[in-house]
């Protein structure tokens, strides 16, 4: 079963993002035929996305630290926390991460970094004191796998596939707003005008499209990270039982906010409620991450 | 004409395919290499251990000489093993000469209470912890390797070069024996 989960979230993953780009190519066509000069949108929002997200990426560890309020842990600091990241690293066949500490009740972990040579794992003191040995192995095993996975990677370039559309739409809006909306020799007016409504509804949409894609490979990401983590430990009960007393832990963490949320083990922020909650979570719901734990 | 571009062009991709596979068994291979010199790191540090261990017990226990016999007979040669299944053996050898060794320190109070020994105690587990860990990883190599020599069509290639499949290293086996504990 394990490799069974392992091997379809990432089949899906592939899926989704082949379909990401294909969206993005008709979109960008879309603009093209309708807006003239809309394809020299392309390379600038490629530009400016690609700086912004890979230059927040490299740098992901010490930025994502610093906004958490993360400490490094000392040497002789909760021993049984550093054994246990250099027993999975060595199980994982990866270099041992740094370990960061994060003083806050609320139980909850993350792990950062562009490759598994500059990795960082972090835990809150909430989550070393309510969890027992094979819940902290769990968890800790999720997060390894995150690394292991190249799953910082990955969600980066989502981020910059998303931030494109983003910007893309938002200069298109800009632009109809402010006029230049293309030659007016060109000929068939009520054509135009539709293809132009077809391209402003697009643009408008889009992000919206575009953020549903990323959250979704979000969640696959998180399901491949829990399947992962099971066959480090061999022991699926452990990170099973941890998300069950996560569940329960009503304590919102600090320092979390939408910017960090979708790195942590459990979403830290509990404000999405209903229906909106299935497709704009970053995680997938707890039952359900437990229910597949649970049938390995 | 053309159809011997074609024939070439097919000649050309399925030898470009051929060295595909022909890297990913290298890379596998070589992961397989990778994790066990990972398991040789471990149990040299045990290696490492087991002098200081045997020296303290002997302060305080001198006529368990056969017992520390045994322990330091087991390390030298499982030190000398050639193999993964010889290594298996010896290590399991080892392991349970350890085993009787602090069942038999049960007896001796001073023993017990002496911070070096109980130091050691609190290494050796460690090291032991991080032993099964890289044995796994190990085993979870020899796997996906294993399987790549054997699935078509990389077995095709497998067998032009030689990629011989590896063995799993087996540390349960001695652990069925009982281990004998002698007063």
């Amino acid at each position: 079963m394990i490799y069974q989960e392992i091997s379809s979230n990432k089949r899906r993953t592939v899926i989704l993002i082949s379909f990401f780009i294909l969206f993005i190519v008709a979109l960008f066509y879309i603009i093209g035929l309708t807006f003239k000069g809309g394809v020299f949108l392309v390379p600038i929002g490629v530009a400016i996305a690609t700086a912004s997200s890979w230059g927040s990426y490299y740098y992901s560890d010490k930025l994502v630290l610093k906004i958490s309020r993360a400490r490094p842990l000392e040497h002789n600091e909760y021993p049984f926390l550093d054994n246990v990241i250099e027993g999975l690293s060595i199980a994982g066949g990866l270099p041992k991460p740094k370990a960061y500490i994060i003083e806050d009740s609320s139980p909850n972990a993350f792990a950062t970094g562009r490759n598994p040579e500059h990795a960082v794992i972090a835990v809150t003191t909430g989550l070393l004191e309510k969890m027992n040995r094979q819940e902290l192995e769990g968890v800790i095993a999720h997060e390894l796998s995150h690394v292991g996975n190249y799953d910082i990677r990955l969600m980066a370039v989502v981020t910059t596939l998303v931030g494109m559309v983003v910007l893309v739409s938002d200069i298109l809006l800009r632009s109809v707003f402010w006029g230049g909306l293309g030659d007016d020799n060109e000929g068939g007016g009520e054509g135009r005008i539709i293809f132009i409504a077809i391209g402003l509804v697009l643009a408008i949409i889009a992000p919206l499209f575009a953020t549903i894609i990323q959250l979704a490979i979000s969640r696959k990401r998180e399901y491949l990270a829990d399947a992962s983590g099971a066959m480090l430990t061999r022991y699926p009960d452990g990170l099973a039982n941890a998300l069950k007393k996560l569940a329960t832990d009503r304590n919102q963490l600090r320092s979390a906010n939408k910017a960090t949320a979708h790195l942590y083990i459990v979403n830290p922020l509990k404000d999405v409620k209903g229906f909106t909650k299935k497709i704009f979570d970053t995680h997938p719901p707890i039952e359900e991450r437990i229910r597949k734990l649970e049938e390995m | 004409m053309m159809f011997l571009f074609v024939v070439l062009g097919i000649v050309i991709l399925f030898v470009l395919f051929a060295v595909f596979l022909y890297n990913k068994l290298v890379i596998l291979r070589n992961r397989v290499n990778n994790a066990w010199s990972q398991i040789d790191v471990q149990l040299k540090k045990r290696y490492d251990l087991v002098p200081n261990l045997v020296e303290t017990v002997k302060g305080y226990a001198a006529h368990e000489k056969e017992l520390l016999e045994n322990v330091t007979n087991a390390r030298s040669t499982a030190m000398q093993a050639q193999n993964v299944d010889q290594k298996g053996e010896a290590e399991n050898m080892l392991t349970s000469t350890l085993k009787s060794l602090f069942a038999v320190a049960e007896n001796y109070p001073d023993l017990k209470a002496n911070q070096n020994f109980a130091m050691l105690q609190e290494e050796l587990s460690g090291i032991e912890n991080k032993i099964a860990y890289a044995r796994q990883f190990y085993n979870d190599s020899v796997m996906t390797y294993n399987t790549a020599t054997q699935t078509v069509p990389t077995n095709i290639v497998a067998g032009m070069f030689n990629f011989s499949e590896r063995n799993y290293f087996q540390m349960e086996e001695s652990e069925k024996e009982p281990v004998k504990v002698e007063f």
